[in-house]
């Protein structure tokens, strides 16, 4: 199916999504298109959506109304499917969520074996891999409550690629992070951008965006305000709320 | 340079005479106190010491150990609570190969007191030459198994395979017997007493307990109504009657619905009503483990895509049951000495027995602070190696913990 694809048919296709937690309506038509090997930035005021929206994508949030295709597989209530966009998508989280009772070997080699059907040596092959990628293969038989803030954040990049997904989401990765340790996380993610991964990531790291970004979006309210390559937002934003947004984070 | 490493080094640790300065004399008050707590702790001892070897009347306990530890199993099968005793001797000591720290103290024990009991020289008629060479060999196997435990290939789930394998077997064929053997007569279980029964209740509570608790407490955040209801309505009727009711309720008001043929025997109905019991608490143990698990643990689980019972498995059960041990094995230890009120439907357990041994002879009834202190130090021994065993399992998962 993906490997199939066509030159610009989407790999990610969002066609007016929407969103009500209760009677809070937190989504109000998001309609995005990504394409293969594209990284995206999605950016915006706390509480327009962001996290919202990224996590529909792999359905931790279910929309209930439009329509999200990934990878040519509709998101439904057709669990085999949300199986399937599972196995594709990988998603760092702003907290980790490192499983604290399992070693970092572990944390990482889990999914593997039990989703992807590896053996355990492939699996942990395959881990000392991505760990030397990450820069900390020296960390493997610790746990988690052992590492530092950017060890960590890193762990779970490397736990996210293990399954090898074609899909990987970023919320905020760094903001949890101490100042000294953004620099090695986004490394990490910018030798990803460049290795050719389709990355979503949910970012104030206007340095990032700027590098790598392919698009970016401004969110704003469950709506997206503007979008264009990072050169359209940062040299000539047309919105008077994306100037407005992008002076206050510049500007600090 | 010297100067600044000489700052550097650490404390030398405080001598015998500063420590006892510091911590025991340190003003004219605590010199008193702890005077006087010497004083008190010496006359104590003194007595105790003295009423335990010189006043005391051991003969209940003495004159039939075996009714405490077997009731009135019948004395021409004596073999058969014997063998079983061999058989978790040498499983004790496999478990002690097996999980050192756990069990390592207990079965030293164990060993020195069946040790000591084989050769004590006591006149008992009752512990024959045959019943001290049982008690003899015991030790000889909790170390045989200690050895056989620690080789290399032996690992924890085949010890507990055996366990369950030889629990099985004794409870439900060596014990009870059956008809078509002819070699194990029946014995039906009226005859059962003593400190057999009591680890009976207790261990069967335990083990039963412990995995229906853990299915009700996962029930009740099911997102299946039928199944949610359930376990709610079932974790909270039970919580809301007293053990005594239960017990009752089963021993007596389900006799009463049964015909006679049917009627399930006396101590499995008395362990169904601890399995209950100790089931619902488990339940809301576990229930509050289960809660402290953060909503993340679960996002990243499921972004993984693993499936609902993996992440079950994997990673919310092993981090709610390690923050729930301490009050589960809490609650095992209640349960454990709850036993006790199984006197009430009239089986024999230690207590039981202990009863009853008062009134063997008319001279026994004003020995009842001979035999209560001894029952009393039989829990408190179990219980305290249960504790031991908690403490030992909370160290060993605090590693990597955050
Ligand atoms: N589970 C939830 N229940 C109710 N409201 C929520 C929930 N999650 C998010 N919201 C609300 O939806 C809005 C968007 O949240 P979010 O997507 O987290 O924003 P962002 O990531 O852009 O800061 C916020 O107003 C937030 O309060
Ligand atoms: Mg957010």
């Amino acid at each position: 199916m993906g490997e199939n694809q066509e030159k610009n048919e989407p790999i990610i296709l969002c066609k007016d999504v929407h969103k009500w937690f209760d009677d809070f309506h937190a989504l109000r038509g998001i309609s995005m298109e990504v394409q293969l090997r594209e990284v995206v930035v999605i950016f915006g005021p706390s509480g327009s959506g962001k996290s919202t929206f990224i996590r529909t994508l792999n359905r931790l949030e279910e929309h209930q109304r439009g329509q999200i295709i990934v990878d040519g597989i509709e998101l439904s209530h057709d669990v085999r499917n949300i199986e399937r966009i599972r196995m594709e998508t990988g998603m760092v989280f702003q907290q980790f969520n490192l499983f604290p009772h399992l070693s970092v070997l572990q944390n990482i080699t889990l999914a593997p074996i039990w989703v992807r059907k590896w053996t355990k040596d492939q699996a942990e092959e395959v881990a000392m891999q991505l760990l030397e990628r990450v820069g900390i293969p020296e960390q493997a038989r610790k746990f988690p409550g052992q590492l530092s803030g950017g060890q960590q954040q890193r762990v779970a990049i490397a736990r996210a690629l293990a399954m090898q997904p074609k899909i990987m989401l970023f919320d905020e990765p760094t903001s949890a992070l101490d100042p000294e340790m953004i620099k090695e996380v986004l490394d990490v993610m910018i030798e990803l951008a460049r290795s050719g991964m389709t990355m979503l990531v949910v970012t104030h790291e206007m340095g990032f965006a700027r590098g790598v970004a392919d698009r970016m979006y401004f969110f704003d309210e469950g709506l997206i305000v503007e979008s264009g390559s990072p050169d359209d937002i940062f040299n000539n934003p047309r919105e008077d709320r994306t100037k407005l947004f992008l002076s206050q984070i510049l500007h600090h | 340079m010297s100067d600044a490493s000489e700052i550097l080094a650490p404390p030398s640790p405080p001598g015998f005479y500063e420590w006892l300065r510091k911590n025991l004399f340190s003003n004219w008050f605590n010199a008193l106190l702890t005077i006087f707590s010497l004083v008190f702790l010496y006359l104590a001892l003194v007595n105790v010491i003295r009423w335990m070897f010189f006043t005391a009347d051991w003969r209940p306990v003495t004159g039939s150990p075996l009714l405490f530890l077997i009731g009135q199993y019948p004395r021409d099968q004596l073999w058969r609570p014997g063998l079983s005793l061999l058989i978790c001797a040498l499983l004790i000591g496999m478990s002690w190969g097996v999980w050192e720290r756990y069990v390592k103290a207990f079965a030293i024990f164990l060993g020195i007191l069946l040790g000591v009991l084989a050769l004590i020289p006591l006149e008992t008629p009752t512990i024959t030459l045959v019943v001290r060479a049982v008690f003899l060999v015991c030790p000889f196997l909790i170390f045989g198994g200690f050895w056989v435990g620690r080789r290399s290939g032996v690992q924890g789930r085949h010890v507990t395979t055996l366990w369950l394998i030889a629990a099985i077997f004794i409870l439900l064929v060596l014990l009870p017997g059956l008809s078509s053997i002819p070699a194990l007569p029946v014995v039906p279980t009226t005859a059962w007493g003593g400190l057999l029964v009591t680890l009976l209740l207790a261990i069967g509570g335990i083990v039963l307990s412990f995995p229906i608790g853990v299915l009700l407490a996962l029930g009740r955040r099911s997102s299946l109504p039928v199944v949610k209801l359930f376990s709610i309505l079932f974790i909270e009727v039970v919580r809301g009657v007293p053990l005594v009711t239960i017990l009752f309720m089963f021993s007596i008001i389900l006799t009463l619905f049964m015909p006679a043929e049917s009627r399930i025997d006396r101590i499995l109905r008395a362990l169904m009503a601890m399995v209950f019991f100790s089931a619902a608490y488990t339940a809301e143990n576990v229930r509050g483990g289960l809660q402290a698990i953060p909503e993340g643990q679960v996002e990243a689980a499921k972004a993984l895509g693993l499936s609902g019972l993996q992440i079950t498995s994997f990673i919310v059960l092993p981090q709610a049951l390690r923050l729930v041990i301490p009050n589960i094995v809490g609650q095992f230890i209640s349960l454990f000495k709850d036993t006790t009120l199984v006197i009430i439907v009239g089986i024999n357990d230690l207590l039981g027995i202990g009863n009853a041994v008062l009134n063997l002879q008319p001279d026994f009834v004003r020995l009842q602070m001979e035999v209560y202190l001894f029952i009393t130090a039989i829990f408190w021994v179990f219980s305290y190696f249960m504790s031991y065993a908690s403490l030992e399992l909370e160290k060993a998962l605090g590693v990597g913990e955050r």
